[in-house]
């Protein structure tokens, strides 16, 4: 066993994800927590830790975004930090949350993930352009979705995919999503409704893309003791991992994310896993983009490099096929609230796990499942694996 | 969704009704400004450019040139051996022609965006930069050789954009 103490999880809560929502960052974090400690069964004075992941300060214009959401996270007179990796954080802040508990300095900890981007109005884009390196990037003019096309392009060119191929992401993602309660852009789609949507930066399309989204996601974590006493099934954390590459985006070949395989590889061994398409049951993958869930897949070793197309194709990762991926409908279908996306994710794998998954539940009691993020500038990874 | 969840909270607003402010808000634009400094090696590299060369740094231990320069190796973490200019023509790496400005709003005449690896620096040493003189963005390829295009020297002041962009080496 890694760590000190098992790490359980017990409970899952998440808000609506839409475009604008009325409530503030702090009350949807609020709702997000009390929904995952109402399902747990505990009460805030049963929480002995807190995890927050939120995304960048630019969205909410508030600069000390960790401490203006404690309050709405439960962290009253509590162990509180706030983690930060990008587009990475919502599966880390679970990754932080086991450690609180697997090093034996606690029995639970609460992990919360909010983001509200329609805050930084009209369109939270240009907060992204203040990401990059100041005196050799920004001058050009970068733009997030520059370098994500930049990415998206280079790994076609490399295995030779074309975007049809990619564009069957997006029609499943968003598909799946029909059957999801919080889905902000769930829809019945074709390739051509893909190919045919507005460019905006080549080979980058309207429907290749998550959109903003504001929602929160939460999750309670507890020891093995206290899981015991609490649940029937609790949900294992049997692996976590996490990575970085360069900073220097510029200077590595983007057609395969090796620090998603570091951080995967680091939760295999952990878990045990030797081969993870076979022991892997359903997974949730990064999917800002179609094309990064076919990347993402490879760089988790669940599809040989350049092999991801292909399983899509022939209907494997669909709900029913055999390696289900992104049943929930991912950020694609879902939203987008960065932090609260990547913990979303984790919360659909609880929910697969326990089969509690309703219409959405994958076919064949699946017992192994990842959830995984991607942040920084294409350079983080970050990956969880439960156990039923 | 959890089947024994029956309700999920969050009340989604318009985004008409956020516009015409029927949705209580406070507005706020923060007024932050910055001044950089551009470091020890990238002050080489912004001068460099004023004089119309690309300057690379140099690893002795894992042998990389690498651009854009830096004061230390991140692989083997020691300070570099030393700047060399390397030259201002390359490879396209990868390319994109994007349609949208920083602010998600739309532009007409596409810019077009690439990674260029650079000729005399370690392979794989891409730079990020715009193309130009190309009529039609699918003469763009892949591997394709390009070569800078200066400001003016007396138009240049120590900024990346002393390279107005990179052009195709030949004709297209
Ligand atoms: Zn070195």
């Amino acid at each position: 066993m890694f760590g000190k103490k098992r790490v359980a999880v017990i409970g899952a809560g998440m808000t609506l994800f839409r475009r604008t929502l009325k409530e503030t960052g702090k009350e949807l974090a609020w709702e997000a927590s009390k929904m995952a400690l109402d399902q747990a069964g505990l009460e805030l004075k049963d929480i002995d830790s807190v995890v927050m992941g939120t995304a960048p300060d630019a969205f909410d214009g508030v600069h000390m975004k960790g401490e203006y959401l404690a309050d709405g996270s439960g962290a009253y007179r509590k162990p509180y930090s706030r983690v930060f990796v990008g587009g990475g954080t919502g599966v880390f802040a679970v990754d932080a949350g086991w450690w609180h508990i697997a090093s034996g300095q606690f029995d639970t900890c609460l992990v919360v993930a909010e983001e509200k981007m329609s805050s930084c109005y009209p369109h939270p884009a240009y907060a992204f352009t203040t990401i990059f390196d100041p005196i050799y990037a920004r001058p050009l003019g970068v733009t997030l979705i520059w370098i994500f096309a930049l990415e998206m392009h280079r790994y076609m060119h490399v295995h030779g995919i074309k975007k049809e191929e990619i564009a069957l992401v997006s029609v499943k993602n968003k598909g799946n999503a029909l059957d999801h309660p919080c889905a902000q852009l769930a829809a019945k789609i074709t390739v051509e409704d893909v190919l045919n949507s507005e460019v905006l930066c080549y080979p980058v399309q309207r429907l290749d893309i998550s959109p903003t989204s504001d929602g929160a996601a939460a999750l309670v974590l507890a020891s093995e003791d206290v899981a015991k006493k609490v649940t029937d099934n609790p949900v294992w954390i049997d692996g976590v991992g996490w990575s970085i590459d360069s900073t220097y985006w510029t200077n590595r070949d983007l057609y395969y994310p090796r620090y998603v395989q570091s951080a995967a590889q680091m939760a295999y061994k952990m878990a045990g896993i030797k081969n993870p398409p076979k022991e892997i049951d359903v997974a949730e993958v990064y999917d800002p983009f179609d094309y990064k869930e076919l990347h993402h897949m490879e760089g988790l070793m669940l599809a040989r490099k350049g092999q991801a197309p292909k399983l899509t194709a022939d209907g494997v990762t669909q709900r029913d096929g055999d390696l289900p991926i992104n049943p929930s409908g991912g950020l694609l279908g879902v939203g987008n609230p960065i932090a609260a996306a990547g913990t979303m994710k984790c919360c659909e794998i609880f929910w697969q796990l326990r089969g509690e998954a309703g219409k959405r539940q994958v076919k064949g009691d699946p017992r192994t499942g990842l959830a995984q993020a991607w942040g920084d500038l294409m350079q983080y990874g970050s990956v969880v694996i439960m156990r039923s | 969704m959890s089947e024994k969840i029956k309700h999920f909270p969050g009340e989604q607003v318009k985004n008409i009704d956020v516009k015409e402010g029927r949705i209580p808000a406070v507005r706020h634009r923060p007024n932050a400004k910055y001044l950089w400094s551009a470091g020890i090696a990238m002050s080489r590299f912004l001068e460099g450019l004023k004089k119309g060369k690309i300057v690379g740094a140099t690893c002795k231990k894992c042998g990389r040139i690498m651009v854009p320069p830096r004061a230390f190796c991140e692989q083997c973490f020691k300070p570099v051996d030393g700047y060399v200019n390397i030259k201002d023509t390359g490879t396209i790496n990868t390319y994109s022609v994007s349609y949208v400005a920083g602010d998600a709003s739309r532009i007409k005449e596409p810019i077009l965006v690439a990674i260029i690896d650079l000729d005399g620096a370690s392979e794989g040493m891409g730079i990020l930069h715009i193309l130009g003189e190309i009529d039609d963005w699918k003469q763009i390829k892949f591997g394709m050789k390009v070569k800078a295009v200066w400001k003016p020297s007396e138009e240049r002041t120590g900024s990346i954009k002393d390279i107005k962009y990179f052009r195709p080496l030949q004709e297209v």
